[in-house]
């Protein structure tokens, strides 16, 4: 070995230092940018929370009320943060409550990186105290887990679970430690992986489907575009801007794809699938390409496939090979991250025009605007609509605050009626349906977001009840989270299809509630019921200028239907409207 | 229409791969009809050689669905036509049934099987071939009596001309590739 190899090997040699496993997961952590995680201490992860103990001033743990909502707060503060959200649990029933978020987080590509506490090595499989096969439970629901029953593979088991969860079609992952692991020492240094053999995150662009896609495009005369939660995650919404202004083609958005385009934006059309706007839904039956970026064709935004723009042209742009040709056979695909994509896209589209076609839009939406919602926002009588709560909101705080939803009619109509004006602004449970999602979420986007922008969370009364023990969480940090209960007494959406589907045989959907405001004082949070529609405006106002966290309830409509609606597995085209 | 596949998987040696490959037909309600597992030609690759009857269009899905998980390094599908197949049987009977004539010892000759073992009380009789073949040992053992019989998976290795290990040199420029783009993304 020659002079300047040694030394090299004895400098690495001298930055390695020896400490415990559980010192070396907090080190780990910290390597990878983690200020800030979400917890729950218990039994079998206790030597990692005497290390955090010491580094608090460098690593923030919010400790949560309930395991299942330092997931979902570790979600939203990912997807706000745009760092992978960190959560940590103890074994056993620690970790079984993770699967939720874990699932939620797998639906919807959020990176997440979970550390379990796991019995000592020696007890697996003994079913000791709290032992769970914790990697077998979340295997279905992670993008990659793994068991770490030695100290030695702490580091490199760390820089894995950084690296897949924030890689490629972003994702939860799940490492699982025991607690002789945590305990016995190593000999610590840190290096980042940036390559694993059987995993390629960033395809190499097809440029020749690239061309393909382009020509088709440029022939199009009825082109429609589909925007999904990939353009947000891949930070392609100034090139997804250009592409659909330059070629001048209407966008349509799914749920999470929200705010990746602006909803004041001439070419918005509005929300896909079931409950989404009338025009994109219509119109997706009747244009002659259709381009998808990073979405998946969701069941809840296609309905029927069979009959799902049969009549179009399909160019599919996702980063997940294994999402082509899933659900909607495509004529062109680009497997690759949106951004690349585009960039590469844009300068071979030709700029055009298309306005007889977008006029046709706008005609729908006139239908739309007159059968529902004016109805939904403009109400002279009757108990408060949601709509109007939430289009209120909007109004005022011009379509730039951060929403939160939880999931049912209020989340549909938060997507509808709140003008996403700036981009990354809403936090919600698409793919899963998480109920309980909302309150525990509105704690991790609040503090992603710090004092830059104003977070409301709103949440129907059943979800509430799921996780209201977050306001625990809430007041002891006095989170600034605005709280807008929206009550019905009613499962609402499911109430709705008994009245649509099941002859109004409501079977357990109606809610004897507690008082929430007494609730809410319990834990120390400002509360405030309204019903009467005059009193909306003021306390709006009031709640925006609110300092700290905040529970506004307002009684809505107790049988109320969100429309318009695709019903399950029908006809994007045959929506209906009332 | 269903048609018989066999997927050849090449894995990396971790622990918890096998269970991330067959969940993923737990999930779609796809029964597997035989599977296999050994280290390939090259050190620490496995492969899995898994058998299932399915539509062409749910196969072309799920071959998807495994080359995403982490661990597997590539997965191929194949009909019948493109392998060579085989499965080895074995077969135990009773020492007494070779003592009627010669009647046991023409079936080992003309079903090309062969014993492995005698012991005073029963023989080991060993035959590789495709399902229906050693089913129709079997079933002409069967009148002599069978104490014990048992089949593995198929294994199998596929017609195409491009192997293994030029993939896996392909695996690493692909994987060094979203190394850079990674770099380029500030991701």
């Amino acid at each position: 070995m020659d002079t300047q190899a040694k030394t090299k090997v004895e400098e690495k040699r001298k930055t390695k230092i020896r400490v415990s496993g559980a010192e070396a997961i907090v080190r780990s952590l910290l390597e990878e940018g983690t200020d800030l995680m979400f917890g729950y201490i218990g039994g079998a992860i206790m030597p990692i929370y005497d290390v955090l103990y010491s580094y608090q001033d460098r690593l923030q743990h919010v400790m949560v009320r309930h395991e299942q909502g330092a997931m979902h707060a570790a979600q939203a503060y990912a997807r706000i943060s745009k760092k992978p959200g960190v959560c940590m649990s103890t074994s056993g029933p620690g970790a079984t409550n993770l699967i939720t978020g874990l699932a939620d987080a797998m639906l919807d590509s959020t990176p997440m990186v979970c550390i379990t506490g796991q019995v000592g090595s020696g007890l697996l499989g003994s079913d000791a105290f709290q032992e769970t096969d914790v990697v077998g439970v979340s295997m279905p629901v992670t993008k990659w887990n793994f068991q770490i029953t030695k100290a030695e593979e702490i580091p490199e088991a760390v820089a894995k679970a950084f690296f897949i969860a924030r890689s490629g079609r972003p994702g939860p992952v799940l490492l699982d430690i025991t607690k002789d692991a945590q305990f016995a020492e190593l000999d610590y240094s840190y290096e980042k992986i940036t390559q694993i053999r059987s995993y390629i995150p960033y395809p190499k662009l097809n440029l020749n489907a690239v061309s393909q896609a382009a020509e088709i495009i440029n022939a199009a005369k009825k082109p429609f575009v589909l925007v999904g939660q990939g353009v947000l995650l891949s930070g392609a919404q100034k090139e997804f801007k250009e592409f659909v202004e330059k070629a001048e083609i209407p966008v349509g958005s799914t749920l999470l794809g929200l705010s990746a385009f602006p909803s004041n934006h001439s070419l918005f059309t509005g929300m896909l699938g079931m409950h989404g706007n009338y025009a994109p839904n219509i119109n997706t039956n009747e244009c002659d390409v259709l381009i998808a970026i990073g979405m998946r064709f969701d069941d809840r935004v296609t309905g029927n496939l069979k009959t799902y723009a049969t009549q179009a042209k399909i160019i599919h742009i996702d980063l997940d090979n294994a999402e082509i040709d899933k659900n909607v056979k495509t004529d062109v695909a680009i497997v690759a991250d949106a951004k690349q994509a585009l960039q590469s896209l844009i300068p071979l589209v030709n700029s055009n025009t298309h306005k007889e076609w977008i006029e046709s839009f706008s005609e729908l939406r006139k239908v739309e605007i007159e059968k529902v919602i004016n109805k939904d926002c403009n109400p002279t009588s009757g108990a408060i609509k949601m709509g109007e709560v939430i289009n209120k909101l909007s109004e005022k705080t011009n379509g730039e605050a951060i929403i939160v939803t939880d999931v049912g009619q209020h989340q549909m109509a938060s997507a509808r009626y709140y003008q996403f004006n700036k981009t990354q602004s809403l936090v919600t449970s698409g793919g899963l349906g998480t109920m309980g999602f909302g309150l525990p979420a509105s704690v991790g986007a609040q503090i992603a977001a710090g004092d830059k922008r104003d977070v409301y969370a709103f949440i129907g009364d059943g979800g509430f009840q799921m996780t209201i023990q977050e306001l625990g969480t809430i007041s002891q940090l006095n989170l600034n989270v605005k709280i807008i209960l929206l009550n019905n007494n009613f499962l609402g959406m499911v109430r709705q299809w008994q009245d649509m589907f099941n002859e109004k045989r409501y079977a357990y959907t109606e809610l004897t509630n507690p008082d929430f405001i007494t609730i809410a004082k319990g834990f120390g949070i400002e509360g405030k019921t309204i019903s009467n529609r005059e009193d909306i405006d003021k306390t709006l106002n009031d709640l925006i200028t609110h300092k700290g966290p905040f529970l506004l309830e307002v009684k809505v409509e107790k049988e109320a239907n969100v429309f318009p609606m695709v019903p399950a597995g029908g006809t994007v085209s045959e929506m209906i409207l009332e | 229409m269903e048609k018989e596949f066999t997927l050849s998987i090449f894995t990396e040696n971790k622990i918890g791969v096998l269970q991330r490959i067959t969940g993923i037909f737990t999930r779609r309600h796809i029964n597997i009809d035989s599977m296999i597992a050994s280290e390939s030609e090259v050190k620490g690759v496995y492969r899995f050689t898994i058998v299932v009857n399915c539509s062409l269009d749910l196969i072309k899905k799920v071959h998807k669905q495994i080359e995403k998980q982490i661990g597997v390094l590539k997965a191929f599908y194949f009909t019948n036509k493109e392998i060579v197949y085989q499965e080895i049987a074995l077969y135990k009977v009773p020492t007494k049934s070779f003592s009627h004539g010669n009647d046991v010892e023409n079936l080992i000759r003309n079903h090309n099987a062969h014993i492995l073992t005698v012991e005073p009380d029963y023989i080991i009789i060993e035959k590789a071939g495709h399902k229906d073949e050693t089913q129709e040992l079997f079933n002409k053992l069967l009148p002599y009596g069978i104490l014990q019989f048992a089949r593995s998976g198929r294994v199998a290795v596929s017609k195409q001309i491009k192997e293994i290990t030029a993939y896996l040199r392909d695996l690493e420029e692909a994987s060094l590739y979203s190394e850079k783009e990674l770099l380029l993304n500030n991701k």
